[in-house]
């Protein structure tokens, strides 16, 4: 929304002039101001001049001098403009004045200083101007021409300031206006928050009952067959109309929004809609078959042509303004084509309705055509705004000489919506807001708003135009934003202690942060949405579980289409940019959700399971110490003595020699190796890549952080090295499970030391070596004890073709 | 006679254990002294053909003359190690100048450092930090929020669905709703966590981003309440010198509402290019928990008040670290993560 100050200040009389000041106060009270432009702010020492005298300059084709009458005196000016005239009155800059730019329509900031000086040896004294070097544009000032001096009009007092004289000495000032204020989408709105804020009186405009001893009904009836969707339906008939430009003061005031002046009465209702923030539509009376308006519902299929000459095609769910034969406007939207205003209007039917908000919202998103009146539609107009505006465009028709009004209004409003009351409970209000406003106080910002006050019931009178004013709260914001939010004092909550910290599951994240931190890996995020074709990247087959995802209606396009089920991508596509930027040695993890539908279409929503995923490539990566950073994390979380790795899951998108799966207590909690290379291929990767990725609820299902002393051993421990030889198949785990399902008791420890496989051991064998720690805590262990505990070792071993190394 | 000879030996052996600058020669003095065949050991010897009443004073004299020929000999030694010691330190000196060898440390990503600030300041407050669904329901998201079905925040332009009830949160307001539902006032929380809206990624939009929402729920809660917990929150997080100012707003779960700017902390107020001239920056959307969600979601508003507010992650991030481009929180390039 923006305004223009002039025309606030016409209704809020001794509104400030200051710009800076009018801003930051409405944006304090809520009307939040987003910027303002000062139309003069660059133009300094420009009057109306009149070109008395025109003559060849001597050296130069493309010049001529002009004795330009400036008011006091007679200035000789030298221009190029081809458009200049004996007679002419034009606007001149003065020496040592200021125009904005260039009259290509660039801006120069702090605007352009004019000297005198000499053009081709001839003295001139100033310059006369176009509209861009004046800092505006032919969008509003359609008159003036293409390339040359904007030619004001006759009635344009010679030497008298031009800036203002064209309007120009005005401030635009451009609001976000929040969608619960639809009242502030109007001049009116704003001017009544304006003189709210500073504690002005506000007049609105006055209006004056205009109309003939005609009878409206005998030219047109109406019909609203769809209540629900038009709750108020006005009409008024103007007839003799006699179609001109607007005065001077309403094209000033449309320009200052922006809007470019046409004729009388289109500019009638742009200026109402400005004012009232109530769009109007006028059609050509003669154009309205059997003199009859039926308000309904358009037909599937139906194929309609507004008047910019777009054809649409309806559905039963649009509202149609018909005639008696056909459809004549989209309701609230645009009007048709063959029903619109031309210069040959005689007689002309004014609507000014109220429609759904929603509908309209709807049906121009479906029609593709959101058009101003239909944005202010959208937001849910107050019905009682519609016959307002009606009468004052009517006024104003009477006033400008536009035509006739017929007598008589048309008026199809069902359900009248009437003020509301709501209790005013200023004692709440205040411990609500924490202040101490007096009641008194209170009521006076209350009405300054135009709310009205029942003593005897301690109501407020709400007006309809407020909408957004239906309870106690809202009604405490508008005390506090006339108060001023700044007022409020700071106060700390004076409630019941409570401790505050973190969820377990959060704790967890945290520590898989540290860790994988210590580790050397750096945090990435990722997206949780992704295209479908990251499950060809990673070679899913086609029935794989992955594949099952949750499809996003209306994506931003395929590749945020779907949300993803694994979470190997994200840290894949993160490597892949970095090792294409030539990073050397990236490791990176993320902790992020994916998405696991209970059920396809979803019905509830589906499972969200936090990932740990790790992923890293350069020097010294490999799976093992891939796999010392999980150990390392599951370590911290009390899990790492009962996890073991299972590599019979060959995983599609990990190399099939490389992977394991991570199983704790026979659940499978993550998986981690080398990325199949293939893969590493699709993601453009020329290097081997290790991966992890840990299934978080298991790790919060599964933690445990209770720690127990147990006594730092006092006596001596007995080891054992040994060198088995196995087949290449057999897996250290195994082996390793024998020891502690075999070693007994005083078993301590297994560290493996040394694993070998080449010419010293027999083909498709290998070797490894152990250190195994026995140690009683109550004596020194004997020969016999450690021996027994090894023959029962090797003997399960032998089983296995598991063999000491000779 | 013997006494002399004593004198002798004890003279000559402390003149070599002077002369002597190593172990060895010192090891050598030794046994030509005190060896099988030592001097003294020769003196030792001759203790048979003293006579027996001389032998206590002899024995004397010679325990004397052992110990003062030891103790020189201690002292040399020590000297010697000492010595060897200075040189081998002399000798190791290196160049501290060279690099460090570091330990590899990952990075933090600035999104979880800015999180951990402003969690660390709430949890201070009393806050628990708790999450809700980034899939969520439509009642969740958007009903029981005040924002009825056909409300233009509705709109699937900014809202990513699954179905008509299933959608990606766009807010992460939901999570208030889920815990007014789950517990009794005193409620304090923040709820940080990922909501998504339909924007084309570019310099300041991201389809996929955080908010921090935060509610206080209980007896006597007052909209001064709110404006001094946040101003807390803001003096913790950006200093004590900042300001705040509180602007009226819109927000259908919320009444009154208020957007809250916080002083440019990089020119402290008087406006510069950081902050597009104006001197302050927007940081927060907050209000009073509106009557109607507290209804809804089953908390009497005539008994209880409450507030609530929601920030943005990167907004913070962006700030507090100067990253000038949103895209790169995603990338993940390590020579940006490295940064922090």
């Amino acid at each position: 929304m923006r305004t223009s100050l002039k025309w606030l200040q016409s209704m809020v009389p001794g509104l400030t002039n200051d710009p800076q000041k009018f801003c930051d106060a409405m944006t304090l009270s809520g009307s939040k101001v987003e910027f303002y432009t000062v139309l003069n702010k660059d133009l300094d020492k420009i009057v109306i001049g009149q070109v008395k005298k025109i003559e060849k300059h001597p050296d130069a084709d493309h010049l001529v001098i002009c004795q330009v009458d400036v008011g006091d005196k007679t200035i000789q000016i030298v221009t190029g403009a081809q458009n200049v005239f004996e007679g002419a009155k034009v606007p001149v800059v003065l020496d040592g004045g200021k125009v904005a730019g260039g009259h290509d329509g660039s801006k120069t900031p702090g605007g352009i200083t004019i000297k005198k000086g000499k053009l081709r040896g001839v003295e001139s004294d100033g310059m006369m101007c176009s509209i861009e070097e004046l800092g505006s544009s032919r969008e509003v000032f359609p008159d003036a021409p293409v390339n040359g001096l904007y030619i004001m009009d006759d009635d344009a007092p010679v030497g008298a300031d031009a800036v203002a004289y064209l309007g120009l000495d005005d401030v635009v000032i451009e609001y976000e206006i929040t969608s619960n204020r639809v009242d502030c989408f109007s001049i009116i709105g704003l001017a009544r928050e304006a003189a709210a804020t500073f504690g002005l009186p506000f007049n609105p405009p006055e209006v004056k009952e205009v109309g003939d001893d005609d009878d409206v009904n005998k030219y047109i009836s109406v019909d609203v067959e769809n209540h629900d969707l038009c709750k108020r339906y006005t009409a008024r008939v103007v007839k003799n109309i006699h179609l001109a430009p607007s005065p001077k003061w309403m094209q000033e005031r449309l320009r200052s929004q922006g809007i470019r002046p046409i004729n009388n009465i289109v500019d009638i209702t742009n200026y109402v809609m400005e004012e009232y923030g109530q769009p109007m539509h006028a059609y050509d009376l003669d154009t309205i078959a059997g003199h009859k308006i039926v308000v309904k519902n358009a037909t599937d299929g139906e194929k309609f042509v507004t008047l910019d000459g777009k054809e649409h095609e309806l559905d039963k769910d649009m509202l149609m303004i018909c005639d008696g034969e056909k459809p004549v406007g989209l309701a609230g939207i645009m009007g048709g084509e063959n029903s619109m205003i031309t210069d040959d209007v005689k007689t002309m039917l004014f609507e000014s309705a109220c429609f759904d908000g929603t509908n309209i919202r709807l049906s121009a998103k479906r029609l593709g055509t959101r058009t101003e009146a239909s944005g202010i539609f959208e937001k849910g107009l107050d019905p009682n705004n519609a016959i307002d505006a009606m009468n004052r465009a009517c006024d104003l028709v009477e006033e400008l000489g536009a035509g006739e009004v017929v007598g008589g209004v048309i008026d199809i409003y069902p359900e009248k919506v009437n003020p509301w009351r709501v209790k005013f409970e200023p004692d709440h209000i205040n411990a609500y807001l924490g202040t101490d406003i007096p009641k008194e106080q209170q009521l006076k910002y209350l009405q300054k708003i135009e709310l009205g006050y029942d003593e005897k019931t301690e109501e407020l009178i709400i007006p309809t135009f407020r909408q957004d004013l239906l309870s106690f709260a809202d009604i405490s914001e508008e005390v506090a934003r006339f108060y001023g939010y700044a007022n409020v004092a700071t106060t700390l909550p004076k409630t019941s202690a409570t401790a505050g910290g973190k969820s377990y599951k959060m704790e967890i994240e945290d520590i898989a942060r540290d860790v994988a931190e210590y580790c050397g890996f750096s945090q990435a995020y990722c997206y949780s949405f992704e295209s479908k074709k990251v499950f060809d990247k990673l070679l899913l087959p086609a029935d794989a579980p992955e594949r099952a995802a949750i499809e996003i209606a209306n994506p931003l396009g395929e590749d945020f289409s779907i949300m993803r089920t694994l979470s190997l991508n994200g840290i894949l596509t993160s490597l892949s940019t970095n090792f294409n930027r030539r990073n050397e040695n990236v490791s990176l993890y993320e902790l992020g959700n994916i998405y696991i539908a209970k059920s396809l279409p979803l019905t509830e929503l589906p499972d969200e399971r936090m990932q740990f995923t790790l992923g890293s490539y350069g020097d010294g990566e490999d799976f093992y110490s891939m796999k010392g950073v999980v150990e390392e994390f599951l370590d911290r979380v009390g899990m790492v003595d009962k996890v073991t790795y299972d590599p019979s899951n060959k995983r599609p998108y990990l190399h099939p020699g490389r992977c394991a799966d991570v199983v704790y207590d026979g659940e499978v909690i993550g998986y981690l190796g080398e990325l199949h290379p293939t893969v590493a291929k699709n993601y453009d990767i020329k290097d081997r890549v290790y991966v992890a990725v840990i299934d978080m609820p298991y790790i919060v299902k599964f933690a445990n952080f209770e720690k127990k002393y147990t006594g730092i051993a006092n006596f001596p421990a007995s080891t054992r090295d040994l060198s088995l030889v196995m087949p290449k198949k057999t897996l250290a785990g195994d082996v390793e499970k024998i020891f502690y399902a075999e070693g007994g008791d005083y078993l301590e420890s297994v560290k493996l030391f040394d694993v070998y496989e080449g010419a010293q051991v027999a083909d498709g064998y290998k070797s490894i070596s152990y250190r195994l720690t026995f140690r009683a805590n109550d004596r020194s262990l004997s020969d016999t004890d450690v021996n027994t505990a090894m023959d029962a070792i090797l003997n399960r071993l032998e089983s296995m073709d598991v063999t000491l190394r000779s | 006679m013997v006494k002399e000879k004593l004198e002798e030996i004890r003279q000559k052996a402390i003149a070599s254990i002077e002369e002597a600058n190593d172990a060895d020669s010192l090891n050598d003095i030794r046994v030509k002294i005190f060896g099988k065949k030592g001097e003294f050991t020769q003196v030792q010897k001759g203790m048979k053909d003293v006579a027996p009443e001389d032998r206590p004073k002899v024995g004397a004299m010679i325990n004397e003359a052992r110990a003062a020929i030891e103790e020189k000999m201690t002292e040399a030694r020590e000297k010697m190690q000492q010595k060897a010691l200075e040189e081998r330190l002399k000798r190791e000196t290196i160049d501290v100048t060279l690099p460090a060898k570091k330990n590899k440390i990952g990075h933090r990503h600035p999104n979880t450092i800015a999180l951990e600030e402003v969690e660390k300041i709430f949890i201070g407050m009393g806050f628990d930090v708790v999450e809700g669904p980034e899939i969520e329901k439509d009642y969740y998201n958007f009903e029981a929020l005040n924002i009825p079905a056909n409300h233009p925040a509705k709109d699937e332009q900014d809202t990513f669905y699954i179905n008509k009830d299933i959608l990606l949160r766009t807010q992460t307001s939901p999570v208030q709703v889920r815990q007014m539902e789950a517990k009794k006032p005193p409620i304090r929380m923040i709820a940080p966590g990922r909501v998504f809206r339909a924007d084309e990624v570019d310099a300041t939009h991201s389809p996929s981003f955080h908010q921090i929402e935060g509610m206080v729920i209980d007896k006597g809660i007052t909209f001064s309440d709110l404006k001094g917990t946040l101003e807390m929150f803001v003096h913790k997080l950006f200093g004590e010198d900042t300001r705040v100012k509180f602007r009226p707003h819109h927000f259908p779960f919320t009444e009154p509402s208020a957007e809250m700017d916080v002083s440019c902390f990089k020119c402290g107020g008087k406006g510069c290019r950081f902050c597009k001239g104006e001197g302050w920056i927007e940081i927060l959307g907050c209000g009073m928990v509106h009557p109607k969600v507290l209804r809804m979601s089953g908390i009497d508003p005539d008994v209880y008040s409450g507030f609530a507010f929601g920030v943005g992650l990167e907004r913070i991030a962006l700030l507090k670290y100067e990253i000038d481009d949103m895209r790169l929180l995603y990338e993940n390039d390590i020579r940006f993560l490295q940064q922090f």
